[in-house]
């Protein structure tokens, strides 16, 4: 039996990975995925040190080519000699829970940096583009002072928007001939986007795409337009990000010297403009939300009895109830025996 | 959710220099078909490239794909990285096609097991079961 699998240990390995330990962090990164206790016995430590890392989300569509982009991004990142840390998030199978996890593949370029750690997450089921752990792999990351941190989403569709809870600066990675403007104009992801880049230039549509995505969208939003914190204050000039609608070729390098110069630059404008702390508002709030809800979940397994909920679904089927009064029903139980819990 | 949410984990990587990677692929998609976690990593890693992954990846166990008839030199060698970052304990297979004298000798190097040609998807799936089932009710 491996010595290392007995008996985790949250705040010991936060101490080891505070010290530098690698293996330490992997493993530390492996309780927080798993909703482990040490897990959370580590975060509750690493917590009040996190907060400085530039944290970059790169979305967009499957095979938009986010994994060959993120490597580049990275290479160019070393080059400016920041350490960073990449966590990729592939999908998990409807089916049987498994997952191919396969980042790490167009990432060879960073397997052998000691300044870089790579880690690829499932997304387990969740459906927000990242898994429910992303967040926390994040703040762990963070909190050992990684300067930077590239979250990769699963190939995301419109609704997947969640990245911009986790991220500071959001990458759209548009591939050519994936629609016209119209589908531009759309509602989702263009929305949430920070830096929005045409990935293969060196494809012969691209300038066509390129036109759709800058006439939609007059490259000009600003602050607050990506469903940022509503009391920004007075709205004036400085105040306004304009959304650089950039060129890539991640196949040729091309490009990526003004991608990472405008992660710097939205970077220096969220600091300048003091919007870096209403985004930590708003994180804080996404995080408490969430887990808020699992907290909730979990008096719920805990609490309320199998049967219960059984009987329930089958007075649903048989249309003796609604599902919403069936579930109020159930949560007035809950909370009934919560309160006779606390007072005997 | 909360409580242990736990998938086994597993590295798929192709050290070396052979271009063959459908016997990995394959295997990669049953384990992901049996519920597992697969990290695959693709072509022509190194050895500390393999022992790297394993490490960031956190993973239960590590299958390497050979076909080049390299394994008695690649596998000493990536025996050897996992050991310099204190994974020496890491289960290790191998599939590729492996001369029956070699396979009494990498299991002295520390591979676990050694999967033949014409070896069912299935037989791999058990062997990691067994292998890393255990480990994971003591970490529970």
């Amino acid at each position: 039996m491996r010595r290392r699998r007995r008996r985790p240990d949250g705040a010991a390995l936060a101490e080891r990975a505070l010290g530098g330990s690698r293996g330490a962090l992997a493993r530390l990164l492996t309780l927080v995925e798993n909703g482990h206790p040490e897990g959370q016995v580590a975060l509750s430590r690493l917590f009040p040190r996190s907060g400085q890392a530039h944290i970059v989300g790169f979305t967009g569509a499957t095979g938009a080519g986010k994994s060959t982009l993120v490597n580049q991004v990275a290479c160019e990142l070393r080059d400016r000699d920041l350490s960073l840390a990449v966590v990729a998030v592939d999908p998990s199978s409807p089916f049987s829970g498994g997952a191919v996890l396969g980042d790490r593949l167009r990432m060879r370029d960073l397997a052998e940096d000691p300044a870089i750690f790579i880690r690829s997450m499932a997304s387990r089921g969740h459906p927000g583009g990242v898994a429910q752990a992303t967040r926390d792999v994040v703040t762990v990351l963070d909190a050992l002072g990684t300067p930077v941190i590239l979250v990769e989403t699963v190939g995301a569709g419109q609704a997947q928007v969640e990245v911009a809870q986790i991220a500071h600066t959001v990458v759209l990675v548009e591939a050519p001939g994936m629609g016209d403007d119209v589908q531009a104009l759309k509602a989702g992801l263009l929305e949430i986007a920070d830096i929005i880049v045409i990935n293969k230039a060196d494809r012969p549509e691209a300038k066509q795409t390129l036109r759709a995505i800058r006439s939609a969208h007059l490259e000009g939003l600003r602050f607050g337009d990506a469903g940022g914190p509503a009391d920004l204050g007075e709205e004036t000039q400085k105040d306004r990000w304009t959304v650089p609608v950039l060129e890539t070729s991640a196949l040729e390098g091309r490009g990526i010297v003004e991608l990472v110069d405008a992660m710097g630059a939205h970077r220096e404008a969220l600091k300048a403009q003091g919007i870096w702390r209403g985004l930590r508002e708003r994180h804080a709030r996404a995080q408490l939300a969430a887990w808020l809800q699992q907290h909730l979940q979990a008096l719920i397994d805990t609490h309320l009895a199998a049967e219960d909920l059984e009987m329930a679904v089958q007075s649903i089927v048989r249309r003796d109830a609604d599902p919403a009064s069936a579930a109020q029903a159930l949560v007035d139980r809950l909370v009934e025996t919560l309160i006779a819990r606390d007072s005997g | 959710m909360t409580g242990e949410r736990r998938a086994i984990r597993v590295l798929i990587a192709k050290p070396g220099l052979d271009g063959h990677d459908r016997g990995a692929k394959v295997v990669a998609r049953a384990l992901r078909d049996a519920g597992m976690e697969v990290i695959y990593t693709g072509l022509r890693q190194t050895p500390a490239m393999v022992a790297e992954a394993a490490l960031q990846e956190d993973v239960d166990v590590v299958g390497l794909s050979i076909l080049s008839g390299a394994h008695m030199a690649l596998v000493p060698r990536i025996m050897d990285e996992l050991a310099q970052r204190d994974l020496e304990d890491l289960p290790v297979f191998l599939g590729g096609i492996v001369p029956q004298d070699d396979v009494v000798a990498l299991q002295e190097l520390g591979i676990a097991s050694v999967f033949g040609p014409g070896t069912e998807t299935k037989t791999i799936i058990a062997y990691i079961r067994e292998t890393v089932e255990q480990e994971l009710l003591e970490e529970a």
